[in-house]
């Protein structure tokens, strides 16, 4: 049981002049569970970081207070945290080690520590036994696991940071049912962030909601908040119930078609089983094609191979004649090649910036295709005005946000100009404003006659622009056919 | 994930022994190889080392894949050591510019040779039988090494194989916009050096937000830390020091006797 008080919080990092979190008062009862909302920068991880005492007097400036039953949060005087990614919160190699690791930090005595971490381990449903490498988890289940360590030590607040938006719709359901079972005591408080709304709303029992200046915009029961605040909300990129995006109804057919997958396999060196077997798909220009699966179904995989970026290891990829292709099967072409005929769109921007410059950027794919000066200027200016990024055309890429970093990754590979657009998880872990940009862009390129190959677990994105589906399910593809409406 | 496939099977004796002992064993073993510059004492610690090795529960393909590396390299300091020895001693076979082959330059490039092999051998052996969790738990309880420092080195240590696969991906997502280096070697190094600068920014930001995650499960503590594993030092794991420091002194006795010993200090 606890209760926390946040009076007149505010916190700015060192080095920045903006405050991340600026007078913030929160009052949570012992069990209370509450949705923190608010729009992209409001400091909701900050605000988190600061009930969790994670935020060192040294990193920077704060005002107010923050207690715990009464005393500031400190070593193991902490709430439970949960964060969005599993692989930087397993610390053990092994998952029963892992469970036990806080409960060593807290100085539990050892013969009370393995009864509890088999305990905890049922309650969040953890299927492997304890000697069980954390590397051979699926995403979901490294996130129930972490879930389990965080609740060994017995905290009686829970925060968690968007503890669903890396997992696919099914492993996402698990740790929300594991967090449901966890909270069913009525005596663990909770703070929640999560941008997806609806799946959150049956464990909550008030919303809070940060303002974008500083201090609390919304706080009530969440049936009250959406009914008087769902518009502004959805319009600051909340994902409020009934608010979500209208689906298209205008459907596409393909044109000509550009690249095929025939009998594609593919087998990652050192791995038992293929990732790929007899994958059959065709992409055309005009339509957008989804690939669905899970976690580790062999999607990104596929993408990389139509991207021409993986060597098959069985059957081809075949490019069609309307791509004009050279001779050699993709992944051969030479780079330049390959750029202004298929662009791939990874799933971390950050993995495909190259310079220190939005601008140099956007330059650089045209200027490997050999542009002539004029003709880079053209192209740069035109995607940048296009993609509301000319404001940071001399900001470094590793400093935009979420929702232009994504904005640019899909404008460079746009740059040269490709007939072909692969995809990995476009939609990834953004909140609606930024979504919705995304899928009217990718809409707007499928219009002008550009062929998509989408891979995503992202049911809305699927329902908002894909014209055709295949699933990938354990390697292999089954094709779905077209998005009848 | 790719580990390198392990060199025994979880259980088997030699991966129960207490890493720490273990450790200490091919650590005595290693000094008394390096303190001479004869053949003769690396030669019998080699001996030694294979006579024992049948009955450690080893995988022989995996344990030589390891292995093939530090062969070839024993094996070139020994060559460049026979072929570019500064002075001919004995018998002088050839002389052919820089090269001069002697009775005394192969001598000296075998010694380097076993030398090298004499003291890889057993430690390579040791740390590819030793969990890495087990070896951190008995540095912080039995050698008093700061739980901060080991365990949030093991910690670091997990995150080792998804700097290979992320590795991988950023040179693919380089080709994807266009950037390869063909052949030329500029282009190449420096494509490598870029890649290599946005390896090292994303693992500190992982290692920045696996840092954050251990402490806000308690590891920034003072509350004194309890051991969920225990690791007793066994009546085997003594046997074992034993024997590291028996073949230790074997090797150096053998050379002595046979009066091939040449200390490294003060001969």
């Amino acid at each position: 049981m606890t209760t926390l008080a946040v009076r007149g919080f505010s916190w700015r990092h060192a080095g920045r002049t903006a405050w991340a979190v600026r007078d913030v008062d929160l009052h949570v009862e012992a069990g209370e569970r509450v949705l923190l909302l608010g729009p992209s920068g409001a400091g909701k991880s900050t605000l988190l970081a600061g009930i969790a005492g994670l935020l060192p007097a040294d990193t920077g400036e704060r005002t107010g207070e923050i207690l715990l039953d009464g005393a500031p949060p400190a070593g193991t005087r902490r709430p439970g945290f949960l964060f969005q990614d599993p692989e930087t919160q397993l610390v053990m190699a092994r998952c029963g080690d892992d469970v036990a690791f806080g409960l060593e930090n807290h100085g539990t005595p050892v013969d009370r520590i393995w009864p509890r971490v088999t305990e905890t381990l049922a309650t969040v449903g953890f299927p492997h036994p304890l000697d069980r490498s954390t590397d051979a988890l699926s995403g979901g289940e490294q996130q129930r696991l972490a879930l389990a360590g965080v609740l060994a030590p017995n905290p009686g607040l829970l925060l968690l940071d968007e503890p669903t938006a890396n997992l696919d719709p099914a492993g996402a359901a698990l740790v929300r049912a594991a967090i449901g079972r966890v909270l069913a005591d009525g005596r663990t408080g909770m703070i929640l962030v999560e941008h997806r709304v609806a799946e959150a709303l049956p464990l909550v029992d008030r919303v809070v909601v940060l303002a974008a200046g500083g201090g609390i915009e919304v706080d009530g029961p969440p049936e009250k908040v959406f009914a008087e605040h769902g518009d502004s909300l959805a319009a600051q990129g909340v994902w409020v119930p009934g608010h979500g995006p209208a689906p298209r109804t205008a459907r596409r057919t393909g044109g000509d078609p550009l690249v095929s997958a025939v009998g594609l396999g593919y087998r990652h060196p050192g791995a038992p089983t293929p990732a790929l077997s007899d994958v059959d798909l065709t992409v055309a220009a005009g339509e957008a094609l989804a690939v669905l699966g899970h976690n580790g179904s062999g999607k990104s995989t596929l993408a990389l191979l139509l991207g021409g970026l993986l060597a098959p290891g069985v059957g081809s990829v075949v490019a069609h004649d309307a791509l004009s292709p050279p001779a050699k099967p993709p992944h051969r072409w030479r780079a330049a090649a390959l750029t202004s005929r298929i662009g791939s769109v990874f799933q971390n921007p950050e993995h495909q910036f190259v310079t220190g410059r939005v601008r140099d950027e956007l330059a650089l794919g045209p200027r490997r295709v050999g542009r002539t000066a004029a003709e880079v200027d053209a192209v740069v200016t035109e995607l940048l005005e296009r993609l509301r990024l000319t404001h940071l055309a001399g900001a470094n890429p590793y400093t935009l946000s979420g929702g232009e970093q994504r904005r640019l990754s899909v404008a460079t590979a746009l740059a040269t100009a490709p007939s072909l657009l692969v995809l990995d998880e476009p939609t990834f872990g953004q909140d609606l404003r930024t979504w919705r940009e995304t899928v009217a862009l990718l809409g707007g390129l499928a219009d002008d006659g550009r062929g998509l190959a989408v891979v995503t677990h992202d049911e809305d994105l699927v329902a908002a622009l894909a014209d055709r589906t295949v699933t990938l399910h354990k390697g292999r593809s089954y094709d779905e056919g077209r998005c009848g409406r | 994930m790719r580990f390198a496939a392990p060199v025994a099977a979880a259980g088997t004796p030699v991966t129960r022994l207490n890493p720490v002992t273990k450790l200490a064993a091919v650590l005595v073993l290693s000094l008394a190889v390096l303190a001479t510059v004869d053949p003769v004492t690396p030669a019998v610690a080699i001996a030694g080392t294979l006579a024992v090795l049948p009955f450690a529960g080893l995988r022989p393909g995996p344990l030589l894949r390891r292995l093939w590396p530090l062969l070839l390299g024993a094996a070139t300091v020994g060559v460049v050591n026979v072929l570019f020895a500064g002075e001919a001693t004995g018998t002088l076979y050839v002389h052919s510019g820089p090269f001069r082959l002697s009775s005394g330059s192969l001598a000296a490039g075998a010694a380097l040779a076993l030398r090298v092999l004499a003291i890889a051998l057993p430690g390579l052996v040791a740390f590819a039988t030793t969990d890495p969790t087990d070896l951190a738990d008995c540095l912080v309880r039995q050698v008093r090494v700061p739980a901060r420092f080991a365990l949030g080195a093991l910690a670091a240590y997990r995150l080792m194989p998804l700097l290979a696969d992320e590795w991988e991906l950023l040179g693919l997502a380089r080709r994807a916009r266009g950037v390869d280096a063909g052949r030329s070697p500029v282009a190449r190094g420096r494509l490598f050096a870029t890649t290599l600068f946005a390896l090292l920014v994303g693992a500190v930001r992982r290692g920045g937000r696996l840092a954050t995650a251990m402490d806000a499960r308690g590891f920034d503590a003072s509350t004194p830390r309890t051991y969920a594993r225990t690791h007793p030092v066994r009546r085997v794991d003594l046997l074992v020091f034993a024997g590291g420091v028996a073949l230790a002194a074997l090797s150096l006795g053998v050379s002595v006797a046979v009066g091939a010993f040449r200390p490294l200090v003060g001969g």
